[in-house]
């Protein structure tokens, strides 16, 4: 099979090529971080280092973001946590305790994941000043929580179709009530989903940037609202720029480097279908 | 199912108790203010305030035999905090839209459609009709060609098959900002001495004619340059939805079809890519959704070039900027009325669908 040797051949120089370019960005970043102060010039851009590799532009990088950090982890953690656990409890009533209208109900929650938040801005900053959750972390936790609603719900629900109802209803023969339904067949179940939701909603909220400008006052900004007022400026050089996105970008990646594989199970598990 | 109501003294005394300390710890914090380590907790502490007597009422619609009251009673936060912060808040931007409430002071008087009729004689916003249109035409475009491309490759079974699909899908983890800020640089459009990023890589490859102005190409192609970062986020993604497509097409008809005589590419172009179109299908609407709401990819990558302004800046700048209330929330409204024509025929297709299973 001649042919086929020469058209696996083929297919590989694509694939690398596509892969070449897919890498590029984050060769870029790794490449511009290692080289020392003196070494940086954008006409040497893609030269190696010439005298070892140095970590200045990371740490000087890190400092620019290390509040911005911390503040969008300790908006995550929490958002992630939340939103899986409602997402989990609403899928499960919407996919098992169906009732009239349950239907529409959902797909009237569905439609909330696809509108452009453009079109509710200006009465959720009324609102939350009104509330006086305006400019702090917690409100924007809870504005994640609430527009993360509809794609937790979606996710659970179409997991939890994919379960019989057989062992539903062996567990109703046994006395278990509505919630024990959920704490004991349910829950244990749905390790899967979570993997998927808690990837979902941390990667979502950490990139989230037009809820994190309007909602948050400078002090609590998180990572993407000063990695692009960083770039704005004038005053930080593009060296430690290109570092502090690498860090500002490594969270997610991580996350999708180590547990991208549970996610795209999840995936496969019937959590998204389509 | 069963109805009545079974009184249980015991939960019925859980019930109040947690409705009480609910009430008073409302009352209590509504006069104070909750300080946490410098922070003001008041507001959380009426919502657990509210969460602890909303619990007591679910202990008593519990003692209900039908067990679906109590289902609904659970799902009712969800419901009504959706019923308020998407539709509360869109039927108010519609109101706002109709308003002509110009700085910081709520001015509800009621002008009709002018602010909309106003704005399609706007320049400004018909230079973003026109971008969002290429933008949304090259972003579908490039991932659906660039997706499909690779999950074909991929499910040729080649050794490595793991490896390249992590590499395609990482972009996928990095947020529009990040994105955008690198490959700014990268498409950075200097020329002469001071040409760098892609340009210096085709200029060392000898490859001069590639070398372009990129993102600040003259109107309208500088925004289809914008597509780029955005099809590198997302053709990955696009590629395992049809890799998942793919492989849910069974081996037997692929079989079949080469015993009748047909030959590899007619396989792919008469059987496989016909049966990939619910794929293509969900992709458009998955993808189509992302850039009619375009933002902040293109705030990191133009930086306010005017040439390269979308919607979603429009309306930020005028709404928080400008202080243009009315304006703003008309631009909002717009950009809804655009996804909704997208995705509505979708939702509305796929629930019937369903409800024929």
């Amino acid at each position: 099979m001649n042919r086929r040797i020469l058209l696996n051949t083929l297919f590989y120089i694509i694939l690398i090529a596509f892969a070449i370019v897919f890498l590029l960005p984050i060769y870029m970043m790794l490449l511009t971080g290692i080289k020392p102060l003196n070494e940086v010039d954008l006409k040497t851009m893609w030269n190696l280092p010439e005298n070892g590799i140095h970590f200045d532009n990371f740490i000087a990088g890190y400092k620019q973001l290390a509040p911005n950090l911390t503040n969008s982890l300790v908006m995550v953690i929490p958002e992630a946590i939340l939103s899986s656990l409602l997402g989990s409890l609403n899928g499960y009533l919407l996919s098992k305790w169906k009732f009239r209208g349950s239907n529409l109900i959902f797909s009237l929650v569905l439609f909330g994941m696809f509108i452009p938040y453009q079109s509710i801005l200006i009465p959720l900053v009324r609102f939350m000043q009104f509330i006086k959750l305006y400019g702090d972390i917690p409100g924007l936790v809870l504005v994640h929580i609430i527009y993360g609603i509809p794609i937790t719900t979606l996710i659970f629900r179409n997991y939890y179709a994919g379960i019989g109802t057989e062992i539903l209803e062996a567990g109703r023969i046994d006395g278990a009530s509505l919630l024990g339904l959920y704490r004991y067949i349910i829950f244990p179940l749905s390790a899967p989903s979570f993997a998927v939701v808690i990837i979902w909603q941390f990667t979502q909220a950490w990139n989230e940037f037009l809820f994190a400008i309007i909602l948050t006052n400078q002090s609590h900004w998180p990572v993407t609202v000063a990695l692009n007022n960083l770039a704005g400026s004038q005053l930080v050089q593009w060296n430690v720029l290109m570092a502090a996105t690498l860090l500002a970008a490594l969270p997610t990646l991580l996350v999708y480097i180590f547990l991208g594989r549970f996610f795209l199970r999840g995936l496969m598990a019937g959590a998204l279908k389509g | 199912m069963s109805q009545g109501f079974v009184l249980n003294r015991s939960q019925l005394t859980l019930a109040l108790a947690l409705m009480a300390v609910g009430i008073v710890s409302i009352f209590i914090l509504n006069g104070t203010e909750l300080d946490i380590a410098g922070k003001n907790f008041t507001s959380i502490g009426l919502l657990l305030g509210g969460l602890l007597f909303y619990s007591g009422i679910l202990v008593i619609v519990g003692m209900f035999k039908n067990e679906t009251y109590l289902s609904v009673a659970l799902l009712l936060p969800s419901i009504v905090a959706v019923a308020i912060f998407v539709y509360g808040f869109i039927a108010w931007s519609i109101r706002v839209s109709l308003s002509k409430w110009k700085g910081l002071l709520p001015d509800y008087t009621w002008v009709g459609l002018q602010q909309y009729t106003d704005l399609f004689h706007d320049p400004r916003f018909l230079i973003d009709v026109r971008n969002t249109g290429v933008f949304t035409v090259g972003f579908i475009a490039g991932c659906l060609i660039i997706g499909l491309g690779l999950a074909i490759l991929l499910d040729q079974r080649l050794k490595g098959e793991a490896l390249f699909r992590g590499i395609f899908l990482f972009p996928m983890s990095i947020s529009f900002i990040a994105s955008g800020v690198v490959w700014g640089w990268l498409m950075n459009p200097a020329t002469g001495d001071r040409i760098t990023g892609i340009n210096l890589i085709f200029k060392m490859l000898h490859l001069d004619f590639l070398i372009s102005l990129w993102q600040t190409t003259p109107p309208p192609w500088g925004m289809a340059f914008t597509v780029i970062p955005a099809v590198w986020q997302l053709s990955g993604f696009t590629m395992a939805l049809y890799l998942g497509g793919l492989r849910s097409i069974s081996e037997e008809i692929r079989e079949a079809a080469r015993v009748d005589g047909a030959s590899e590419f007619q396989i792919y172009r008469y059987i496989i890519l016909p049966l990939l179109q619910p794929v293509t299908l969900s992709a458009v609407i998955i993808l189509g959704h992302m850039s009619l709401k375009i933002f902040d990819l293109i705030v990191a990558i133009g930086r306010k070039d005017l040439r390269l302004d979308v919607p979603g800046i429009y309306m930020w700048n005028t709404t928080f900027d400008g202080t243009n209330y009315a304006q703003g929330a008309a631009i909002g409204v717009l950009m809804l009325i655009s996804v909704a024509i997208l995705v509505v025929p979708y939702l509305i297709y796929s629930m019937r669908t369903e409800a024929e299973l």
